[in-house]
C-alpha cells in the first residue's frame, strides 16, 4: 500500500492541553501520514463530521480533563450513525486504567496513556486500520 | 460501501470516499466520474491563494458563511504542502473553519500536495468534479501561492482571489513573479495592521503595469477575522464573474482549463502506462546505462521508450 | 570579581590539568557522553571555575537580598523571616466538596488556599451549556454564580486567608464574586489578599482556556489593575505564568523569555491605558515551573529576577523598588511526572521543591505522585505537602539566603539564561511585542519545536526518564484513584434552574444590559460586573454578553 494513511487528530471537549496531540501529529507526519488537525474545543459532532468528509482511516483523540468517558464513546457512536464504522478510533491522555475496558467496549480500539512513545501509537495505527 | 448508490443519493461519506479513490489513482473512480459527467458544470469554482499566513482559510471561511446565508451549498478544497522528507503532511486549515464543520450544506476536504508528477492537479480536478456532482453551488480551492503546481491548480478556477497581507516585506516581490498575474480579485487582509496602505498601493502599481484595459482587478481591504469587508469582497468576485460572462471569457477560460486537463490526463495516462510496464525497471536502467555510456542520447532513449510502449503498453 | 593576574595563572593551570590529567583519564575511559547538553540547548562543561564568571560584579549583578537587581531574593531576610507559603492547588467537583477540602488543608497547616476551577467555568460557560457536557466538575470546582462561591468559602474568613484563583479569561467575574462573598461576610475589599492568574497571553500560547480576542482581553486585564489599585490594594492582580509554557514543552530559557515578554505586554497595555507604572507594577506577580535539572532551575529563577528588575527599571522607568521585584509562585513540573512507577514522582517532586526553594520562591505547590494518572487522592496530597515541610524544617536550605550564589556553575548559568532570554525578548520586540508574536504563532512554534525535540530524544533513549524509558518494571494498574462523580453535572444544572427561578430576573437583565453598554464603550467594566454578580447573574450570562460584544479568539495554529 503506497497511499498515505490519513488520520484526524482531534481535541474533544474544553481542555486546552494540546502538547501531546501536537507532538503525536508531528510524529505521524514524519512517519508519512496525512494528519488533519482540528484544533481545540471540538464537539463530538464536529469531530465525526470532519472524519467523514476527510475520509480518514483513523481518528486519534486526546483528553486530559477527565471527560473521556463521555466524549470518546460519543464520537464512536456518531461515526457509526454517519456510516463511518470502519474508521479506527483511538484515544490518549490522562485516562485511569479502570476506565479503559469500558472505553474499549464502547468501540475505542486502544487507549494510550502518558509515557507511550509516539512510535507505539503509529505502529498501532499502521497495523489496525481497517482498509488498505 | 456502494459508492455509486451513495453518490446518487448525495451522500457525503460516499463522495469523500470517491475523492480518496481519485487521490490514490484507483481506476474505478474514473469510471464513476464518467458515469456522472452529465451532472458536472454547474458549480462555480473560486481559487483562493496567497502567501503563507495571509489568512486564506479565514477569508474562505467567512465567504462560505456569507454564501450559506444565501442558502448556497459550498465546498472547500484546502491544499497544504506535503513534507518532501517523509511524504506526510499536517493539514490544518479546518481549524479556522470549525463551525462550518457541522453545517449540512458545507463539505470541506483537506489535501496534501503529495508531490507526485501531475498528481495534485488530477486530485484537485477530481475532487472538484465530485463536489460538483454532489450539487455544490460554489467550490473554493485554497492553496498556498508558492509553487508552480499550486499555481496551476488555481488556474482551474473561474475567479482567482489573491489574499495578501501587510508586512510581508520582500516576500511580496517573490510572490509577484509568476503568480500575481493570475489574480482576478485582490484582498489585503489584516488591513488594520501597519503597512496595509503600502501593500495595496504596491498591488495597484503592479496592476498598472499589467495594463489590461478591459478588466482591472479590484483591490479590497478586509479584516477577515472580524468579518470586515467580506461582503464587499464577495461583490467584487461577483462583478468579476459578470465581466467574465459578458465578455465571453468565462467560456474561454473553462475551455482552456478543459484543454489543459485533457493534456494532463493524457500525460498522466502515459506515465501510468510506463509505471505499469512489467519490465519497467529493466528498460529504464538499460536505457539509462546506454545514455550514460554515450551509446545513445536521451532523445533517442525516449523514442525507444515510446516504441516499447506502443508494443507492450497498448498505445 | 577576580584579580586579572590570578585569572591568567588559573587559566594556565586549568589548561595544564586538561592536557595532562584529563587527557590521560579520557584515553583510558571516555566520559559517559561526548557532549552534555542542557534542555535549553547550551553545553554543560566538565568544570566551572572563576574564569566562567570573570566579569561578575557582585554589587551590580548580585547585590543583597531585597535590593536591586534582586538576584539573591526579593526580601531582606527571605526564609529566615518567614517560610514560603505552602499552597496546594485544589478544587473538586462541587463547591460543597471543595469547601470541605479547603478546611481540611487549613487544619493540616496549609497557609493559603488555591482554587482550581472546572473547564466550563474557566471558559465562561455555565454547567448547563452543551459544550460543558462531560466536563462539569472534572478538573476543579464548578462555579456558575455567586451562590456557588458563597458555598465554596462558607466558614472560611476571607480576611484571614489568602486565596489564589487559577482563573484567566473570566478572572474579572470570579474576582467580583470573591469581593461579593467577602462583603457578605462583612469583610471590606481592601482587606482581601490573594491572586488571580488573569494571564490571558499564556492561554493563547499554551493553556488554551481563552475566550475573547487579544485586545478586549487586555482591556479586561487593565480594568482589573485599575480597579484593584483603588479598591483591592492587597490583591495580586495577575500571575504572569511561565508554568504552562514549560508544561507545553518549552525549555527553561524559553520559560523565562516568553513569560517576561508577556509581562512586558501587560505593563505596556496598562501604561497605554493611562496607569502609572508604580501604581500597578508592585502587584504583578509571576508563576514558574520547577523541573528536575536542579541547578539550571535555580539559575533560571535568579536570572528571571535580575532580568525583570532591569526591564522595569531601564525600560519602564519604574521608581518604586517593589515594581522591580519579581515575586513568584512555583509549581513543580506536572509534565515531569510519570504514570509508570508513580511513587518515583515523590522523589522528583522533592528535587523540584529544592529547586524552587533554593531559587527563592514566595509560594509553592508540590504536585502529588498520582497526577499523571488522575486527580490526586488525599494521601498523595499530604505527602506532597510533607515534602515541602521536610525541605523547610529538616534540610537546612532555608536557613541562609540564596545559598548557591557564588557557585561558578550557578552564576555562569544564571548569566547564560539571562542572556539567552534577553535575546528572545529582543526578537519578540522586533515583531511588535508578545501579542503580535502570538498572533503570528511564533511563540507557539518555538515551544512546539522544543516539545517535539524533547519527545524524540526520549524515544531515542538519549534522555532517560527513570521508570519510563529505562528501569521499567511490570506493574499492575494503580488502585484507589479519585474519581469525580458524574452526577455533578446534573446537580449543577438543577442548582442553576433553581437559581434562575428565585432571583430577580428583571434586575439581572438590567445589570447585563448595563454591562453590554459599558463593554461597547470604554468604561472600566469591573463595577458593572460586580453589580451583575450581586444580582446573581451567572458566569455564563456575563461572559455571554461579553462574547457578543467582543467576539471570540480564533486559535492560530502552526505545526
Amino acid at each position: 500500500m503506497n497511499r498515505p494513511i490519513r488520520v484526524l487528530v482531534a481535541k474533544p471537549g474544553l481542555d486546552g492541553h494540546d502538547r501531546g496531540a501536537k507532538v503525536v501529529a508531528r510524529a505521524m507526519r514524519d512517519a508519512g501520514m496525512e494528519v488533519i488537525y482540528t484544533g481545540l474545543r471540538q464537539t463530538p459532532e464536529q469531530i465525526a463530521e470532519a472524519a467523514i468528509q476527510e475520509d480518514v482511516d483513523c481518528v486519534a483523540m486526546s483528553i486530559l480533563s477527565g471527560a473521556h468517558n463521555y466524549l470518546f464513546p460519543k464520537v464512536v457512536q456518531l461515526l457509526k450513525e454517519k456510516g463511518g464504522e470502519d474508521i479506527l478510533v483511538i484515544g490518549g491522555g490522562v485516562i485511569p486504567e479502570e476506565d479503559i475496558p469500558g472505553l474499549k467496549e464502547a468501540g475505542i480500539a486502544e487507549i494510550f496513556t502518558p509515557g507511550t512513545p509516539t512510535s507505539v501509537t503509529i505502529e498501532f495505527i499502521k497495523n489496525n486500520i481497517k482498509r488498505n | 460501501m456502494d459508492i455509486r448508490a451513495g453518490i446518487a443519493a448525495g451522500n457525503k461519506r460516499a463522495a469523500a470516499r470517491l475523492i480518496t479513490m481519485i487521490e490514490n489513482g484507483e481506476p474505478e473512480a474514473v469510471e464513476i466520474i464518467k458515469e456522472n459527467y452529465d451532472k458536472i458544470g454547474t458549480a462555480r469554482i473560486i481559487g483562493v491563494t496567497g502567501p503563507p499566513g495571509a489568512g486564506k482559510s479565514t477569508v474562505t471561511d467567512k465567504l462560505a458563511k456569507l454564501l450559506r446565508k444565501q442558502g448556497k451549498k459550498v465546498a472547500i478544497i484546502a491544499v497544504d504542502p506535503t513534507s518532501p522528507f517523509s511524504g506526510g503532511a499536517i493539514l490544518g486549515d479546518r481549524i479556522r473553519m470549525s463551525d462550518l464543520n457541522t453545517d449540512e450544506g458545507v463539505f470541506i476536504r483537506s489535501m496534501g500536495t503529495r508531490g507526485a508528477l501531475g498528481g495534485l492537479s488530477k486530485s484537485v480536478n477530481g475532487a472538484i468534479k465530485v463536489m460538483d456532482i454532489l450539487g455544490c453551488d460554489y467550490i473554493f480551492v485554497e492553496t498556498v501561492g508558492v509553487g508552480q503546481s499550486e499555481i496551476d491548480i488555481v488556474k482551474v478556477a473561474d475567479t482567482v482571489l489573491m489574499v495578501m497581507v501587510p508586512g510581508l516585506g520582500d516576500d511580496i516581490q517573490a510572490i509577484k513573479a509568476g503568480i500575481m498575474e493570475i489574480g482576478d480579485v485582490f484582498a489585503v487582509n489584516k488591513s488594520d495592521r501597519e503597512g496595509a496602505e503600502k501593500t495595496a498601493t504596491e498591488i495597484e502599481l503592479m496592476l498598472d503595469l499589467n495594463g489590461n484595459t478591459e478588466y482591472r482587478p479590484p483591490v479590497k481591504n478586509i479584516i477577515a477575522k472580524d468579518n470586515k469587508g467580506i461582503e464587499e469582497l464577495w461583490e467584487a468576485i461577483e462583478k468579476h464573474h459578470e465581466y467574465m460572462i459578458s465578455s465571453g471569457n468565462f467560456n474561454k477560460r473553462r475551455q482552456k482549463a478543459i484543454e489543459t486537463e485533457i493534456l494532463e490526463i493524457f500525460k498522466q495516462n502515459l506515465l501510468d502506462k510506463i509505471e505499469r510496464l512489467e519490465k519497467k525497471g529493466e528498460y529504464l536502467s538499460d536505457l539509462t546505462k546506454k545514455v550514460f555510456n554515450k551509446q545513445i542520447d536521451p532523445y533517442t532513449a525516449a523514442q525507444e521508450l515510446s516504441s516499447i510502449l506502443s508494443k507492450e503498453g497498448g498505445i | 570579581m577576580y584579580n586579572k593576574e590570578k585569572l591568567e595563572a588559573l587559566k594556565a593551570e586549568r589548561q595544564k590539568w586538561e592536557e595532562t590529567e584529563i587527557a590521560k583519564v579520557l584515553t583510558k575511559k571516555p566520559e559517559r557522553k561526548e557532549k552534555f547538553l542542557s534542555t535549553s540547548g547550551y553545553e554543560v562543561k566538565r568544570l566551572y571555575t572563576p574564569e566562567d564568571i570573570e566579569d561578575l560584579d557582585y554589587s551590580r549583578d548580585l547585590s543583597f537580598p531585597g535590593e536591586y537587581p534582586f538576584t539573591r531574593g526579593v526580601q531582606p531576610t527571605m526564609y529566615r523571616g518567614k517560610l514560603w507559603t505552602m499552597r496546594q492547588y485544589a478544587g473538586f467537583a462541587t463547591a460543597e466538596e471543595s469547601n470541605k477540602r479547603y478546611k481540611y488543608l487549613l487544619e493540616q497547616g496549609q497557609t493559603g488556599l488555591s482554587v482550581a476551577f472546572d473547564l466550563p467555568t474557566q471558559i465562561g460557560y455555565d454547567s448547563d451549556h452543551p459544550l460543558a457536557e462531560g466536563e462539569v466538575g472534572k478538573v476543579g470546582v464548578a462555579i456558575d454564580s455567586l451562590k456557588d462561591m458563597e458555598i465554596l468559602f462558607d466558614g472560611i474568613p476571607l480576611d484571614k486567608v489568602s486565596t489564589s484563583m487559577t482563573i484567566n479569561a473570566p478572572a474579572a467575574v470570579l474576582l467580583a464574586m470573591y469581593i461579593a462573598v467577602a462583603e457578605k461576610q462583612g469583610v471590606s475589599s481592601d482587606k482581601l489578599s490573594g491572586t488571580i492568574q488573569n494571564d490571558i497571553l499564556k492561554e493563547y500560547i499554551a493553556r488554551g482556556t481563552y475566550i475573547f480576542p487579544i485586545e478586549p482581553s487586555m482591556r479586561l486585564i487593565t480594568n482589573i489593575f485599575e480597579y484593584c489599585a483603588k479598591y483591592v490594594p492587597k490583591w495580586n492582580t495577575i500571575s504572569i505564568s511561565g508554568y504552562h509554557i514549560r508544561e507545553a514543552g518549552s525549555t527553561a530559557v524559553q520559560e523565562v523569555a516568553f513569560t517576561l515578554a508577556d509581562g512586558i505586554a501587560y505593563v505596556e497595555a496598562a501604561i497605554k491605558a493611562g496607569l502609572d507604572v508604580d501604581e500597578f507594577a508592585p502587584r504583578l506577580s509571576f508563576f514558574f515551573n520547577a523541573h528536575n535539572d536542579l541547578l539550571e532551575e535555580v539559575a533560571k529563577f535568579r536570572a528571571a529576577r535580575r532580568l525583570w528588575a532591569k526591564i522595569m527599571k531601564e525600560r519602564f522607568n519604574a521608581k518604586d523598588p517593589r515594581s522591580m521585584m519579581l515575586r513568584f509562585h512555583t509549581q513543580t513540573g506536572g509534565s515531569t511526572l510519570t504514570a509508570q512507577q508513580p511513587d518515583n514522582n515523590i522523589v522528583r517532586v522533592a528535587i523540584q521543591t529544592l529547586a524552587a526553594v533554593l531559587g527563592g520562591t514566595q509560594s509553592l505547590h508540590t504536585n502529588s505522585r498520582d497526577e499523571a494518572l488522575a486527580l490526586p487522592t488525599e494521601d498523595s496530597v499530604r505527602i506532597a505537602l510533607r515534602t515541602q515541610q521536610i525541605v523547610a524544617y529538616e534540610s537546612g536550605v532555608a536557613d541562609t539566603i540564596d545559598p548557591l550564589a557564588g557557585s561558578y556553575y550557578v552564576e555562569s548559568l544564571t548569566n547564560e539564561i539571562e542572556k539567552r532570554a534577553a535575546e528572545y525578548i529582543a526578537k519578540i520586540d522586533e515583531m511588535g511585542g508578545a501579542p503580535k508574536a502570538i498572533e503570528r504563532g511564533y511563540i507557539q512554534q518555538e515551544i512546539q519545536d522544543s516539545a517535539y525535540k524533547y519527545q524524540q530524544e526520549v524515544e531515542r533513549g538519549e534522555r532517560i526518564v527513570v521508570g519510563m524509558n529505562k528501569f521499567q518494571i511490570k506493574e499492575s494498574a494503580p488502585k484507589g484513584l479519585l474519581k469525580v462523580d458524574p452526577a455533578v453535572g446534573e446537580l449543577q444544572k438543577q442548582k442553576l434552574k433553581a437559581l434562575k427561578a428565585e432571583r430577580d430576573n428583571i434586575k439581572v437583565q438590567e445589570s447585563l444590559e448595563a454591562l453590554r453598554k459599558a463593554a461597547e464603550g470604554d468604561d472600566n467594566l469591573m463595577p458593572y460586573i460586580l453589580t451583575a454578580v450581586k444580582q446573581y447573574a451567572t458566569l455564563g450570562e456575563i461572559c455571554g454578553v461579553l462574547r457578543e460584544v467582543f467576539g471570540e479568539y480564533q486559535q492560530s495554529v502552526i505545526l
